[in-house]
């Protein structure tokens, strides 16, 4: 099995490793390119310099972010060639066009304001400024729109024929374009773009807030945050839920890999809550479930009968145990979302948002949640897919190129070894901006207020005696008792 | 099937297009990071980074959209051509991350800013170099059957290949050296004039040796330069590039600040026109045609439309940034 799988499987380690890589940056960057823009727009219209502020301080996370994604998106682009060329010739017609397209309406748009957005504060009009901003959040947007439309079509195939050589011809660019699974995924995708985003300002601002609770800037975007966790994330569990049912009618394999029903319930099927799937055996070991519950959640119906992986070809089957357990980070982490939500409600009603320390521990503590949902959510639909790349029609060991191991391996060690290294080296770089506590000073318009030198030491000091002067709850503050509520 | 302008050859030319924008927009900026070494590190070396900062961002997007054109168009040549090239392509990609992010970590990280601005160099040279032997391997040609590469994991690398990765790192260093005579003032100026004329010297010597080898690659190479009356038309080729030449050392010696680019650029544009005549028809050089490596008419159209109001817009607010950060750059960024 070795000989010949090998190439094919370290590809597709290297695309997993890639990929995953990747989609960190414009999970976080869709979702922080709209915040940017609700800032300056905020700044324009209140003139009031904590927007400004905001603005300036997350300018510059955003930069090393869209760096960050847009290097490692290049990778994607050439890697279909490189790894999967049998697949590049027979879906090129279908997918290039979407791929084409992305590049033309976002990519661009992205990349050529991205300049005047970082640089042109001093250069343009703040009107213009605010355009540009305007355009590159419009243009991740579009891009998280045509990437999105090409994934689904893999998922979900549409509006296309099959030619003499095997190629996948368009024949409706719209069914393409707007296929089954694809409206689903787009508002499912982006709202997890929102969420992340919101978890990591959230975790942020709580980070200065338990240092310091009069940072204004620190209290304007917990305060933004929460909101923002607050409505979307009970929006996103029920998109999350139609997707499901979607997912349910088009690629069924899926969704009992995702609950684990490898047999079939014809009397209602119970929602396997926890357990160790075992592919060979197909049972599920140690299962805890509640009865009915996946009928009624799939099926509305109690007594709903579902199939199970029996029904399904052993070939086409997808590789349980990681869907499964992916497919419960998901949920886990969006139910704590809500959690989080509903006790920045409470919060916020009882007037102790800024205040409440189990609050902005647990915001801080949800701040990385956003992205280990992301690419939880994002293996369980992509694993869950297997073995094909166009669902039902091209399996994935029919579209790599044909390369030796050796090639693959080399490319790949290379990719981790890189990797590491920069996005580790960037990563921290973001970490020691969210360090920093926002700056709310000086004249707007101003965008070089790194200049001044003691700004850093001088934020740190007088915080912590603001903190302990304003601690109303008393014990909470900032000494030996405080770790332990 | 093989009109003039029917749907691939239209196509051929947008992505000819893509490839040509790319070299000449981000060739300056990688000939930036293959010149740095030479740069003073502080203000002298921000400065020549700030030259590009805000821009090179939408110039490195023309690489993805020429090949996402050329997955998109002539779906068969990416497949063909990508595997075989390989070893380049993963190599030019890994230089483009480092290159790429070394535009803001040299900013964050002050303590380590010699790492990364040797990161940045480093990258912008093994990404050129790679993009080099990329396009000696294609002239050269690449061993097909069926619908897939069918020649081993080093066929990319010959002398001939390596002399074209090797003339790349130079031009590209050289339209690098001229954009920064447009683009600063001084002492930094007066380095680049020197670094402009001589690299401008080894340049040509290398376009020549590129251009003399190439028609002795295949027979087909020499049929195309050198048929009569073809002869008549490529013959204007090398002309042209005298005539620039001559332009280009009148304007250093004078002291004029946008004619040496503009000429560099020239050199380059030729040079892509060279290519195109001695490949075209062809998508994969010796091996498959535009004809038969093009997307389904549906594919081509879909894609027509959006190119033809899309890359005007592109063009128009590209050449907007480069509006707003026109003249002479300082020392400080956003940073």
């Amino acid at each position: 099995m070795f000989e010949q799988a090998d190439a094919v499987l370290l590809a597709r380690i290297q695309f997993a490793f890639t990929v995953s890589f990747h989609f960190i940056f414009p999970a976080f960057s869709i979702g922080l390119a709209s915040y940017l823009a609700v800032l300056e727009a905020l700044w324009l219209k209140t003139g009031r310099d904590v927007y400004l502020g905001l603005f300036k301080y997350w300018l510059k996370i955003f930069a090393l972010a869209f760096g960050m994604g847009v290097v490692s998106g290049i990778v994607m682009s050439y890697q279909f060639g490189t790894n999967w060329s049998v697949f590049s010739d027979k879906a090129g017609p279908v997918i290039g066009p979407l791929m084409a397209y992305e590049v033309m309406t976002a990519f661009f748009l992205e990349a050529g304001f991205l300049g005047v957005m970082l640089f042109g504060m001093n250069r343009v009009g703040r009107g213009l400024h605010f355009a540009a901003t305007l355009a590159v959040a419009v243009g991740t947007f579009i891009s998280a729109f045509w990437i999105l439309s090409a994934n689904s079509w893999m998922q979900t195939p549409a509006g296309f024929s099959i030619n003499e050589v095997g190629q996948f011809v368009p024949e409706s660019w719209l069914e393409i374009i707007f296929n089954p699974s694809f409206p689903y995924r787009l508002v499912h995708t982006v709202l997890a773009a929102y969420l992340t985003t919101a978890l990591v300002v959230g975790a942020v601002g709580a980070w200065h807030l338990l240092r310091d609770r009069a940072n204004e800037g620190a209290r304007v975007m917990f305060s933004m945050a929460m909101g923002l966790v607050m409505v979307a994330a009970p929006i996103q569990i029920f998109a999350g839920d139609m997707h499901g049912l979607n997912t349910l009618e088009h690629q069924p394999a899926k969704v009992m890999a995702m609950e684990g029903h490898f047999q079939s319930h014809p009397d209602g099927a119970p929602l396997i809550l926890f357990g160790i799937p075992d592919q060979e055996r197909a049972t599920v070991d140690y299962e805890i479930s509640i009865p009915k519950a996946s009928s009624l959640i799939l099926k509305h119906d109690l007594n709903a009968p579902l199939d199970g992986l029996e029904t399904v070809d052993r070939a086409d089957w997808p590789y349980v145990p990681i869907v499964f357990w992916s497919f419960r980070i998901m949920v886990g982490l969006g139910f704590l979302m809500l959690a989080l939500g509903g006790f920045g409600l409470l919060a916020r009603l009882r007037g102790n948002l800024h205040q409440s320390r189990p609050l902005h521990r647990f915001a801080l503590l949800m701040g990385p949640a956003g992205f280990v949902a992301v690419i939880a959510g994002w293996v369980t639909t992509e694993v869950g897919r297997q073995p094909f790349t166009v669902y039902g029609l091209l399996r994935t060991a029919q579209s790599a190129s044909p390369l030796d191991a050796p090639a693959v391996a080399a490319s790949l060690l290379a990719f981790i070894l890189v990797y590491f290294i920069v996005f580790g080296a960037g990563t921290i770089y973001i970490l020691k901006l969210m360090a920093k506590p926002p700056q709310i000073t000086g004249p707007a318009g101003d965008m070089e207020d790194d200049a001044q030198p003691p700004v850093r030491a001088a934020g740190i000091t007088p915080a912590s005696s603001v903190s302990t002067g304003r601690a109303i709850g008393g014990q909470h503050g900032t000494h030996e008792g405080g770790p332990r509520r | 099937m093989t009109g003039f302008f029917d749907l691939p050859t239209i196509w051929a030319f947008v992505i000819a297009f893509a490839v040509f924008a790319y070299v000449v927009m981000d060739g300056f900026d990688l000939g930036l990071g293959i010149l740095f070494p030479g740069f003073k590190p502080g203000p002298e070396r921000s400065r020549v980074m700030n030259t590009v900062a805000p821009v090179w961002d939408g110039n490195e997007t023309w690489l993805v959209l020429g090949g996402g054109g050329l997955m998109a168009a002539f779906p068969l040549a990416y497949a063909i051509v990508l595997p075989a090239l390989y070893a380049p392509i993963i190599a030019m990609l890994l230089g483009l991350i480092f290159r790429g992010v070394a535009f803001e970590f040299r900013w964050r990280d002050p303590r380590h800013r010699r790492t990364w601005d040797i990161a940045f160099t480093a990258g912008s040279i093994v990404a050129t170099f790679a993009q080099g032997v990329t396009l000696g391997a294609l002239l050269q040609g690449i061993a097909v059957e069926g619908r897939a590469y069918a020649g081993g994991w080093w066929d990319w690398l010959t002398p001939f290949s390596l002399l074209v990765g090797a003339s790349l790192v130079i031009g590209y260093a050289l339209l690098g050296a001229t954009w920064l005579i447009m683009k600063t003032d001084g002492v930094l100026q007066l380095k680049c004039y020197t670094l402009a004329r001589n690299l401008g010297i080894v340049t040509l010597i290398c376009m020549a040796t590129v251009s003399a080898a190439t028609p002795f690659l295949s027979g087909a190479y020499y049929e195309a330069w050198f048929a009569w009356p073809r002869v008549l038309f490529t013959a204007q080729v090398p002309l042209l590039v005298l005539i620039c030449t001559v332009v280009f050392f009148i304007g250093l010696r004078r002291g004029w600040e946008f004619m040496p680019f503009l000429m560099a650029l020239a050199f380059f544009t030729l040079g892509l026109i060279g290519l195109g005549v001695s490949i075209f028809p062809h998508v994969v050089p010796q091996a498959v045609t535009i004809w038969q490596a093009a997307a389904p008419d549906d594919s081509l159209i879909f894609m027509l439309v959006g190119a033809v109001v899309l890359i005007p817009i592109i063009l128009a607010y590209t050449g907007y940034a480069y509006w707003v950060f026109r003249g002479k750059t300082g020392h400080e960024g956003y940073h």
